[in-house]
């Protein structure tokens, strides 16, 4: 096995360095302050990266050539981005509550960043393996409405606050599908942990092992997930062509960029989980007893296999996003309450049957 | 009734079979339309390294001619300025002095002769007027500028280079290298 140079590998050296020469009361915040350090610059760089690609994937599904000329092939334009608004003003309405309004972009970031903690970027690579790593993850993601509620609210302007409404019912009632989706998957685990969820799919990932309630549950999982993170076609907390942008609509310069880059985060971290309970997270891929193939799968290393499933599923979800229309938000509530939550219900209660029978392997 | 061309199509108002309603098929067949737009060839076309070419009938900036000997070909006559709709050609008459015969071809020609590119709606009437063929439209389209007052092009913008004394710089206004 390649673990000379694993993420695992480098987290032993440096935990072992620094409890060595500091201390392990002086290495524990040591860590804390490099993780911390760590999570903001994984967020600058994947919120460049997700910007980049959402406006590429989107330039070749309408047959454009997208963002080409800043950088080579492109690649430096959501850096310039970045610079021009970090120049511009970061204005604050008169009639706005200036308390919430500062706070609300923070509160958001805030919301994204704790996700990020129970997530396996590798084996044996995660920042704290929570007994409720599941549980935690959504309850964490229900926090984000608190912050789009106060944007919408603080800016004092009725776009804003339209958006934020919407965006309440919308995350709130989604909720409920995407939670039943996870404990559909939960109950073959039968542990909330993140790290006995990985390891649990050691012999075949669980889209594969649990029969149709899995692919059901992923289905709705990724529809709920879409709508959770407020992205087209479920995008009516924003809808540009009714509410101009939505509960951001009063925001500029770098506030609007944290916004900005808290739905790409949250469209990250479910993607994420996404391929934690569906696709194995850093699992590789293994087909029964091909020896040969299994082998050549593990020298794979384990965060590309946990990226590359992430990213594919992302790139899904901007696939969703460019080929199809905003629904109303009539259609939108049928969707959730008459449809994908007795759906999931039943998938659930399927899935226990399943469960109680043993007919998974 | 028989349609005029052969896409005409009726229209289905058959009430929506369940697979229809259901809604997850056209969903599926909709993002298979957008991913095979990936490997369709992109049609842009790289603006400032890569140009459309005009067609031979363009009509961009004019040009003030010049005969084979130099001289300018325009002799005032203002029949440009008449055919012009948009009203845009100014000019000024000026009799040719003994010893100019090599700047002018006739007797009489234009000592001022302006343009507003801001009126002009490059219709090539003047073009079309002109006795002389003093003036003509190329293939060029005037550059943007911060500054009306720039739109009004005079005799320096418009005359092209002297072919005697500036052989390069005439061939390659009239585009011929």
């Amino acid at each position: 096995m390649l673990n000379t140079i694993s993420f695992e590998a480098i987290k032993t050296a440096v935990q072992q360095w620094l409890n060595m020469h500091w201390g392990p009361h002086l290495a524990f915040i040591a860590e804390c302050i490099l993780i911390g350090l760590l999570v903001i610059v994984f967020f600058a760089v994947l919120g460049l990266l997700l910007v980049f690609m959402e406006r590429k994937v989107s330039a070749v599904m309408q047959i454009r050539l997208g963002p080409n000329r800043v950088g080579p092939k492109g690649w430096l334009q959501t850096s310039a981005d970045t610079l021009k608004l970090m120049l511009k003003e970061g204005l604050t309405p008169d009639g706005a509550d200036k308390f919430l309004f500062n706070l609300a972009p923070f509160l958001i970031m805030i919301a994204a960043m704790l996700i990020m903690v129970p997530i396996a970027f590798a084996r044996n690579f995660q920042i704290w393996d929570i007994n409720i790593g599941v549980l935690y993850i959504s309850s964490i993601a229900s926090i984000s409405v608190i912050a789009i509620l106060m944007a919408g609210w603080s800016s004092n302007n009725k776009y804003a606050l339209l958006g934020a409404m919407r965006s309440g019912a919308q995350i709130i009632s989604y909720e409920l599908s995407a939670g039943v989706a996870v404990i559909t998957m939960v109950m073959l685990t039968q542990s909330l942990s993140i790290q006995d969820i990985i390891l649990s799919q050691q012999n075949g990932w669980w889209i594969f092992k649990g029969h149709i309630p899995a692919i059901i549950a992923f289905i709705i999982f990724m529809i709920a997930a879409t709508a959770e993170t407020n992205r087209a076609p479920f995008d009516l907390a924003e809808a540009e062509s009714e509410l101009t942008a939505g509960f951001h609509t009063e925001y500029s310069g770098m506030k609007f960029a944290l916004f900005f880059l808290a739905e790409y985060i949250n469209v990250f971290i479910v993607c994420a989980v996404a391929a934690i309970l569906f696709f194995g997270g850093w699992m590789p891929f293994h087909i029964g007893n091909w020896e040969g193939f299994n082998h050549i799968m593990d020298y794979i290393p384990s965060s590309i296999w946990f990226l590359g499933k992430t990213f594919c599923l992302i790139f899904l979800i901007m696939w969703f996003r460019w080929t199809f229309p905003r629904l109303r938000i009539d259609q939108l509530l049928n969707l959730e309450w008459k449809y994908l939550l007795p759906i999931s219900l039943a998938n659930l209660l399927l899935m226990t049957i399943i469960v109680v029978l043993k007919w998974y392997l | 009734m028989q349609a005029l061309t052969n896409r005409a199509q009726a229209v289905n108002r058959a009430p929506m079979t369940f697979w229809e309603r259901i809604y997850l098929v056209n969903i599926f067949k909709g993002m298979l339309i957008t991913f095979s737009h990936i490997f369709k060839k992109k049609p842009t076309i790289q603006y400032p390294e890569q140009k459309r070419p005009f067609s031979p009938v363009f009509r961009g900036l004019h040009v003030l001619n010049r005969d084979e000997q130099g001289r300018e070909r325009c002799t005032a006559c203002g029949l440009c300025a008449v055919a012009c709709p948009a009203e845009a050609i100014t000019m000024e008459a000026a009799e040719r002095l003994p010893g100019e015969e090599n700047l002018y071809r006739e007797e009489k020609y234009a000592a001022r002769y302006e343009i507003n590119m801001l009126r002009c709606i490059f219709c090539g009437l003047c073009e079309e007027a002109c006795p002389k063929d003093a003036i003509y439209l190329s293939e060029t389209f005037a550059p943007a500028n911060f500054n009306r007052s720039t739109f009004i092009y005079s005799k320096k913008d418009l005359l092209i280079p002297n072919p005697v004394t500036e052989p390069e710089a005439y061939a390659k206004a009239k585009g011929l290298n």
